[in-house]
């Protein structure tokens, strides 16, 4: 569906706060359709997205499910598991969550994730198709480090899953929201892309950010 | 038409300061500065003191209420606030009984930032889990505002006993203690300052702050849709004012620079260059300047983000005793009369607008 025509492009969206409105303000931009959901009713979130990010419709987050193939993961990160294991099976999954212990408290399996939090992600999930991204910069950096493609200085987001093809269609959503996309290969060198990482919260160009890749996988 | 009424406050996380000698002062030599500060912001034409509440290395402002208590009998006028507590980690009664205290003591000045707060040390300290930090907001949220406007109260809830027709002594006039809830970005915080007919107070502590103009109309509608009266907004940000630019940055970016790199090892960022806080005092949130400079930079902003309250932090561990008296001097003595100035005959922002929201029809 994605990779269809410009009047097929849809974005879901499950988390209506920080991050999630603003990715949500960039696929509008960029001419995805988008729904959007918080924990509750639409009602709750309507106000939020008419002003945040209006042309994106707020629903549930069943809605926003049956509505697109791909979904971008946007909760707080202690809430995720609040979320049924088949929610997104067959769907490919964006999961755009950091661990910060500051925010999220004590959580021993996301803390000592040796591969990095996407793979406890995946494990919640089994059916769905991680991709982790678009969790590397803080949204206002997302806001507004967009820019068409080919503009000089263009900022990078690599996104990693072990599904090459998912992957392959979150790289072309990243272009499309204003960014150079670069394949940091699979799910586990995703690593890279958390608080902590070596790609993490810095507006790098695309060739550094893959220089920076490169090296971090063979000194692993 | 009026001119725009705004209110100035000056703001301390309790940090610990050093002395001509350079010597770094005591925790309790730090507590006695503050309260001689907040006499000198009285003296100096600053309406505000307002406390954080931190329990970490270097901040010694974790009972802040015990510090406001001390200025109440040091002053006559300047209003005496936190910025902010806590609340999710405090327990409403008690908190509702200290400031209802602290406002018959100073004779009405009392008042109250609610928040998150950057810092989440609070949590482990008291026995409470981070993950339940929505709960616990919203319910002492609750419970607050029913303490502040309405006793006696019947209440219960999750996060502490319930209450039955309680009375919480001394008694104030309903809703007579200004509490505001403080917001960092997220829409569902600002649609619950609106939702309880709070104002509110926004944290910018980086970036430009019109970044935070879609949150102020954010708020705006939803005042308008939960039928509440047009209410302030206000923002916090941190700042050093000195006699030139120059100096002013001399004396702040070393200290600022620390705690810059202290927070990035935290929080996974990478230390902001000098370049980028040159950027942050040109076009972002740091209020660090001459008085002519700040004061342009906060007429800006207050008129970009249409402000009734400016706060500004003006400690940083480690900065000498010299630079905080200073910039209180100069805030109160040239900032803001300057500010007042720029601002004169402007029209009051909130009139027009409230008269806009007025006309049958401008709003869905
Ligand atoms: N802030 C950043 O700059 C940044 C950058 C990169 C990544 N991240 C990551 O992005 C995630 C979201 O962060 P944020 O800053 O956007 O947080 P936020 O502003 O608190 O927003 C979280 C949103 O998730 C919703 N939500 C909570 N539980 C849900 C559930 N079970 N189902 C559906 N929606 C739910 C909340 O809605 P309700 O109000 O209805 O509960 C709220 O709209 C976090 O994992 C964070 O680490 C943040």
């Amino acid at each position: 569906m994605s990779s269809g025509g410009d009047g097929d492009l849809r974005l879901g969206i499950v988390g209506a706060g920080k991050v999630g409105t603003t990715i949500a303000r960039a696929a509008i931009a960029a001419g995805y359709d988008v729904a959007i959901s918080g924990s509750g009713p639409a009602e709750r979130i309507a106000l939020t997205v008419d002003v945040l990010a209006p042309g994106a419709r707020a629903v549930t987050t069943d809605e926003v499910v049956r509505y697109a193939d791909i979904v971008v993961l946007a909760v707080p990160t202690h809430r995720f598991r609040e979320l049924p294991h088949d929610l997104f099976a067959g769907k490919v999954l964006i999961d755009a969550m950091n661990y910060w212990e500051p925010i999220d408290g004590d959580d021993d399996e996301l803390a000592t994730a040796p591969a990095g939090t996407s793979i406890v992600v995946q494990g919640h999930f089994p059916s769905a198709r991680v991709v982790k991204g678009l969790n590397q910069l803080g949204y206002h950096e997302f806001e507004e480090g967009r820019r068409p493609s080919g503009v000089e200085g263009r900022v990078a987001i690599a996104a990693a899953s072990d599904d090459r093809t998912a992957l392959l269609e979150v790289l072309q959503l990243i272009d499309r929201l204003g960014f150079d996309a670069v394949d940091a290969g699979l799910l586990e060198a995703g690593v890279a892309l958390e608080p902590d990482g070596s790609a993490f919260g810095v507006a790098y160009s695309s060739s550094e950010l893959s220089d920076l890749l490169w090296l971090q996988e063979r000194s692993a | 038409m009026t001119t725009r009424d705004i209110e100035f406050g000056l703001n301390s996380f309790g940090e610990v300061s050093r002395d001509p000698s350079g010597r770094l002062l005591s925790e309790a030599e730090t507590v006695r500065l503050m309260i001689e500060e907040a006499v000198l912001a009285e003296s100096v034409g600053i309406d505000l003191f307002s406390i954080g509440e931190h329990y970490r290395h270097q901040h010694v402002d974790s009972a802040g209420h015990v510090i406001l208590a001390t200025i109440a009998g040091r002053t006559e006028r300047i209003r005496l606030g936190t910025s902010v507590t806590v609340l999710s980690t405090q327990d409403p009664v008690r908190l509702y009984a200290e400031f209802a205290t602290l406002d018959a003591a100073s004779n009405g000045r009392a008042q109250l930032i609610v928040g998150r707060a950057s810092s989440t040390e609070s949590f482990p300290l008291f026995g409470f889990d981070l993950a339940d930090y929505e709960t616990l907001f919203e319910e002492k949220l609750d419970l607050f505002t029913r303490l502040l406007r309405d006793q006696p109260v019947t209440w219960s809830g999750t996060v502490r006993s319930p209450l039955t027709d309680q009375f919480v002594r001394p008694a104030i006039a309903p809703g007579s203690i200004p509490t505001w809830v403080g917001v960092g970005g997220s829409p569902q915080s600002v649609i619950r300052a609106a939702r309880y007919g709070l104002p509110l107070m926004l944290a910018i502590i980086g970036g430009p702050p019109s970044r935070f103009a879609p949150y102020v109309d954010l708020y705006k509608r939803a005042l308008d849709q939960f039928e509440h009266p047009r209410l302030p907004i206000g923002m916090h940000s941190i700042g050093l004012v000195a006699r030139t630019d120059e100096e002013a940055r001399a004396a702040h970016w070393p200290y600022w620079e620390a705690v810059m790199k202290l927070a990035s090892k935290e929080r996974g960022f990478s230390v902001p260059s000098p370049d980028q806080y040159a950027a942050e005092i040109a076009d972002g949130a740091l209020f660090v300047g001459s008085p002519e400079t700040v004061a342009t930079k906060i007429a800006a902003t207050v008129r970009t983000l249409d402000l009734s309250r400016f706060d500004l932090k003006y400690d940083l561990v480690g900065l000498p005793q010299v630079s905080r008296a200073t910039t209180i001097e100069l805030f109160g003595r040239e900032v803001i009369p300057r500010v007042r100035e720029l601002l004169e005959d402007e029209p009051g922002l909130s009139d027009d607008r409230l008269a806009a929201a007025n006309t049958p029809g401008s709003h869905v």
